[in-house]
């Protein structure tokens, strides 16, 4: 990546996620929500790529972009009653949640902008991620790698149990 | 290949909930009593797997049994064999889904068995996943029930929330240090914050940060004040078995997640940043909890705030860390001690209201009153679990508030003056019910009370721990204290 215009784009990117992810709590027609939520996650995307993480950031455009988002426009639109009307999706704590978020965002810049980050300049960020990502699955996360799919399948029983009618 | 021997009860458990799984789907019987046998068989040869297995360090610290692991293991198997043999009324009102319930109990105690064996984030991370996934779904499993199902969205949504807040911490403590692994973390974060305490007297801030996420997170889990807003809607509407096993196995599972976390990777920072925020929300979980309960006039919202209160009992011997001499037992270890004498009081006292429930119908408070005069048996074993439960001696819950209070009072004096005041509020609530069951002078509808043979194994046997922990202490202490060393303080 060129690194002369990258923190133009990391900008563009971040302000893309930041309004679209507002859009996505704001808005009243759902599938207006999920087509903004597409925008979301293809704007993160970008950004896994500008720091180099080709795998990760393919992985977010299939499985999030793709698979996910793919899902939930299809449950939307299978769902007779919810596509095309609008849903109002704000209750009275709306001003306690904006001093919160607000409040959050303001400690959180000053707390990390005033942190000395131990950030290591002379590493070399590897052409291609993937091999090294496989290993380290295969080898000291494997662990954690075997316990997802248990995860996996105690939510697939999870989801046919209270989807199945009786 | 490395020695699988430490992992042994982990993934048996695991097969075993397929084997119930597939022994549910292929078997529609009536009362689902061999699923229930078949599912506490598979916890006791568990429980004997654990010390067979023994300990060990496997794949470089994502797996790691010591007897720290051990001890909340066999917590967290116990949780779930009284749970299981409390369900026998519940499997009658199911009309399907038995195996599967029972297969969900068993993948997530493999969970917390597996979040009690780890020094490193991200497993500890999965692990909490696995544990509370199934859990979502168990709370929602009275599908004719509006309240369960409330139950189970509201724990569903707070717990996505409360998991996102944690995995904000730990990525700023990642971002920190540059590993996920929580031995390295430790030493890397001191060489970090002292020449940036020294140098320009500032407090190392994204640490700061990390470490209010990730209190905030672990105490959702724990039903801290103010992270407690779920919990008492929950219990209320899930199933009662596992409204049990979420107040006494959920809340291990939080209780061991946060003693790893804290303990191995942030002893140091426990006197700057976190000893104070804790020990002011054990004392808001014991003020919140046991002034709301006595408001309370359904028994499973206020054995909910009982146990809000009980969250934060514990909390007390978290925060606190021996400093300069050691006299045992310090705090460390009485924070085990406390879980296993809770376990017994807390699936005691829900087995109580589950033989109540099944005999009469009803969750309210006034509704036990004359219940000695029918029921006599009943009455009494309940008065025992709540008489531990409100920490009368001889039983466990004495002995196990004793030695809390004994470990906080070096350096949290004022928070040991609040535990004892709330205490005794706790007994006012925890009396009542007793007034109801012996002293009541109105007239009493209630007839006998029949019970099913698993729910009468769970009763005598917590109530065999209840007594047999408050009068002999000390195997139960000595194992405590020798668990503990494995942390660096």
């Amino acid at each position: 990546m060129d690194s002369a215009i990258a923190p133009y784009l990391f900008y563009l990117f971040s302000f893309v996620v930041v309004v679209s992810g507002l859009l996505v709590v704001t808005l009243r027609d759902i599938f207006h929500c999920a087509l903004f939520l597409i925008l979301c996650l293809f704007s993160v995307a970008g950004i896994y790529v500008l720091l180099g993480a080709d795998f990760i950031a393919a992985v977010q455009v299939l499985l999030y972009v793709g698979a996910i988002a793919v899902l939930m426009i299809f449950a939307i639109m299978l769902t007779a009653k919810v596509s095309g009307i609008g849903i109002k999706q704000q209750n009275e704590q709306v001003p306690i949640a904006i001093i919160t978020t607000v409040a959050f965002v303001a400690i959180a810049l000053y707390g990390l902008g005033k942190t000395i980050w131990n950030i290591k300049t002379d590493v070399a960020i590897p052409d291609n991620t993937t091999m090294a990502i496989g290993k380290l699955l295969m080898t000291t996360y494997v662990v954690p790698f075997e316990i997802v799919s248990v995860v996996l399948l105690a939510a697939l029983i999870g989801a046919i149990v209270i989807a199945r009618r009786n | 290949m490395p020695d699988l021997r430490p992992m042994l009860p982990e993934l048996f458990l695991f097969a075993w909930a397929i084997v119930v799984l597939l022994f549910g789907i292929s078997r529609k019987e009536r009362s689902g009593d061999s699923l229930i046998y078949l599912t506490l068989v598979g916890l006791v040869i568990t429980g004997i797997l654990v010390p067979i297995a023994g300990y060990g360090n496997l794949f470089g610290g994502t797996f790691v049994v010591d007897k720290f692991a051990a001890f909340f293991q066999i917590v967290f198997l116990l949780a779930a064999f009284f749970a299981v043999a409390s369900s026998h009324e519940l499997m009658k009102k199911l009309s399907a889904d038995r195996g599967e319930f029972f297969a969900l109990i068993l993948l997530s105690t493999t969970g917390m068995m597996l979040l009690a064996s780890t020094l490193e984030l991200i497993t500890l991370y999965v692990s909490l996943e696995l544990t509370t996934i199934p859990l979502f779904v168990l709370a929602a499993y009275r599908k004719d029930q509006l309240g369960s199902s409330e139950a189970g969205l509201k724990y569903l949504i707070l717990g996505a929330v409360s998991s996102a807040i944690l995995l904000y911490g730990i990525s700023l403590v990642y971002g920190l240090t540059g590993t996920t692994f929580l031995q390295p973390a430790m030493s890397r974060l001191i060489e970090q914050s002292v020449p940036m305490l020294l140098a320009s007297g500032n407090v190392n801030m994204a640490l700061v940060m990390a470490i209010v996420m990730m209190v905030a997170g672990f105490g959702f889990k724990l039903a801290l004040v103010p992270f407690h807003m779920w919990a008492p809607d929950v219990y209320e509407g899930a199933p009662t078995p596992i409204t049990s096993f979420l107040s006494v196995a959920s809340k291990g599972a939080g209780v061991v997640a946060i003693a790893r976390v804290f303990y191995t990777a942030l002893p140091a920072f426990h006197d700057v940043h976190w000893g104070t925020l804790v020990a002011v929300l054990a004392a808001a979980a014991m003020i919140v909890g046991n002034i709301t309960a006595v408001l309370q006039s359904n028994i499973k919202r206020m054995l909910a705030f009982s146990s809000i209160a009980h969250a934060g009992y514990v909390m007390v011997g978290f925060v606190a860390l021996p400093q300069g001499s050691i006299v045992p037992p310090y705090g460390p270890a009485s924070l085990l001690f406390y879980m296993m004498a809770y376990l017994f009081a807390n699936m005691g006292a829900f087995a109580c209201v589950i033989a109540f429930e099944k005999n009469y119908g009803s969750y309210q408070i006034k509704d036990y009153q004359g219940l000695s005069k029918n029921s006599p048996g009943l009455a009494i074993i309940m008065t025992l679990f709540l008489l531990s439960l409100a920490g009368i001696p001889p039983l466990a819950g004495f002995m196990a508030k004793y030695y809390v209070f004994l470990a906080g009072w070096q350096q949290f004096p004022w928070l040991v003056i609040v535990g004892l005041l709330t205490s005794v509020i706790a007994l006012f609530y925890y009396a009542n019910i007793i007034m109801q069951m012996y002293f009541s002078r109105g007239e009493t509808s209630l007839t006998k009370a029949h019970y099913d043979r698993p729910l009468i194994l769970t009763l005598i046997l917590t109530a065999v721990g209840t007594v047999a922990v408050g009068i002999y202490p000390e195997p139960i202490l000595r194992f405590a204290t020798e668990a503990v060393k494995v942390f660096p303080f």
